[in-house]
């Protein structure tokens, strides 16, 4: 398992992370163009009033500044009033770079400050409060901790399903008899995960331009959007269940009675883990869908295997009461 | 554990066919190799991994293997890279 070294997130991918719905920050850069390179080091914002009426002590430069309606009033009193070593002072610190919120625009003097300073200046229709939601939830994705992993990312009855295992064993195979039989594919191969919120394990294609292709022996390289239609993949699915095929090895002793669960850590978050033998004459589709279902089981509160296993206890213990009770020395 | 590092030297970068090059070459082998692109760590067996590294031309590529033909494995590898996989 690689994880993968912090890289570098600068303001110019800011800018072009494909963010929908709920999550778009509708971000455009109006100004001090050749500042987009900057680096934003930390998944946080900071609303610089302090800053502008003076007062520097722990200013989080370092953070996105976020200019609302009250920063942009405040600096408008300052261009009026003539103060623009605020303005000055203020861009002395390399701040990665200035949002204004409410398609508000800076004045003049704002603008030739961050000009001069190199520092990018954006602008979104939102409002702060609702940016400030949006920028912290999509940072706090892109800092997750995350990694790549060597498999394929399946979607099987609502469950997504981590298929690993050795070059060869089958696993695109089964992720494509799967996507016949009406599940989805979310990667093929490399599966990047980043865990988010500290227990939830998203995977996704590491490249969405040849993502949902898939390779298979004797085929080569399909593309499984064309081929089965949208409704056969999805762009990312949380990890919940971790599939480990494998040849058959013979000395082997593989699970068969199910009561006791194996997990797998990935980015330390603890994943149900179940290690499938492959030999010719075992229909590996139909075993993961069957464990995708038992699994869903398990969540609704039914164990299959424990739930066997109490009735077998419980059965054994009415015999053996009843033995006891036929034997006993009065009853004859 | 063996390892090399070669800058790729065919202009296209690895696209399908170097790729498909690179994964039957490493079949051959049974020892595990890798490819790593900065941080990125992709099997050497799978066609759709190798793609996905996004290797242009002047990249610097480590050949990482770990077995028991680990040193051929590495060498044979280096030896495609070296060969600008047959092209150009």
């Amino acid at each position: 398992m690689a994880t993968k070294d912090e890289k570098r997130f600068t303001v110019l991918d800011l800018l072009d992370l494909d963010l929908k719905e709920q999550n778009a920050l509708n971000l455009r850069c109006i100004g001090g163009r050749k500042g987009l390179p900057r680096v934003i080091t930390t998944p946080d914002l900071n609303r610089p009033g302090l800053a502008l009426s003076g007062f520097y002590e722990s200013f989080a430069w370092q953070r996105l500044q976020i200019f609302g309606r009250g920063e942009n009033a405040y600096l408008k009193m300052l261009a009026e009033e003539g103060k623009t070593e605020v303005l000055e002072k203020l861009f002395t610190y390399p701040m990665p770079c200035c949002i204004f919120t409410h398609n508000l625009a800076p004045n003049r003097e704002f603008f030739d400050s961050a000009e001069a300073a190199d520092c990018p200046i954006l602008q979104t229709d939102l409002s702060s409060s609702e940016l400030s939601s949006r920028v912290l939830r999509v940072l706090s994705d892109i800092f997750s901790p995350q990694t790549t992993l060597h498999g394929v990312l399946v979607e099987v009855y609502g469950i997504g399903i981590l298929l690993s295992g050795d070059s060869g064993v089958g696993k695109s195979e089964t992720a494509l008899e799967l996507v016949e039989r009406g599940h989805r594919l979310v990667a093929d191969d490399v599966v990047e995960i980043r865990c988010v919120n500290g227990s939830i394990l998203m995977g996704q294609g590491a490249n969405k331009v040849i993502g949902h292709h898939m390779e298979i022996r004797g085929l080569g390289i399909i593309n499984v959007t064309h081929l089965f239609g949208v409704g056969a993949i999805r762009d990312k699915k949380q990890i919940q269940l971790v599939c480990g095929l494998e040849e058959w090895d013979a000395n082997k002793v593989y699970d068969r009675i199910g009561t006791e669960e194996m997990t797998t850590e990935i980015l330390g978050v603890r994943v149900p883990k179940l290690e499938i033998p492959v030999k010719p004459g075992r229909n590996i589709p139909i075993i993961i869908e069957t464990a995708a279902m038992n699994e869903r089981l398990k969540k609704m509160g039914y164990h299959s295997a424990q739930e066997f296993n109490q009735n077998v206890l419980r059965w054994l213990e009415s015999e053996n009461a009843r033995a006891l009770y036929f034997n006993r020395d009065d009853y004859l | 554990m063996n390892e090399a590092t070669v800058t790729i030297k065919n202009r296209a970068g690895i696209h399908a066919r170097p790729a498909a090059l690179i994964v039957q070459t490493a079949s051959k082998y049974s020892s595990k190799i890798w490819l790593e692109k900065d941080s990125d760590r992709i099997n050497a067996k799978s066609i759709m991994g190798i793609i996905t590294l996004g290797a242009s031309f002047g990249t610097p590529i480590r050949i990482i293997s770990d077995g028991s033909d680990e040193e051929a494995a590495t060498a044979a590898i280096l030896a495609l890279f070296e060969s600008k996989f047959e092209e150009d």
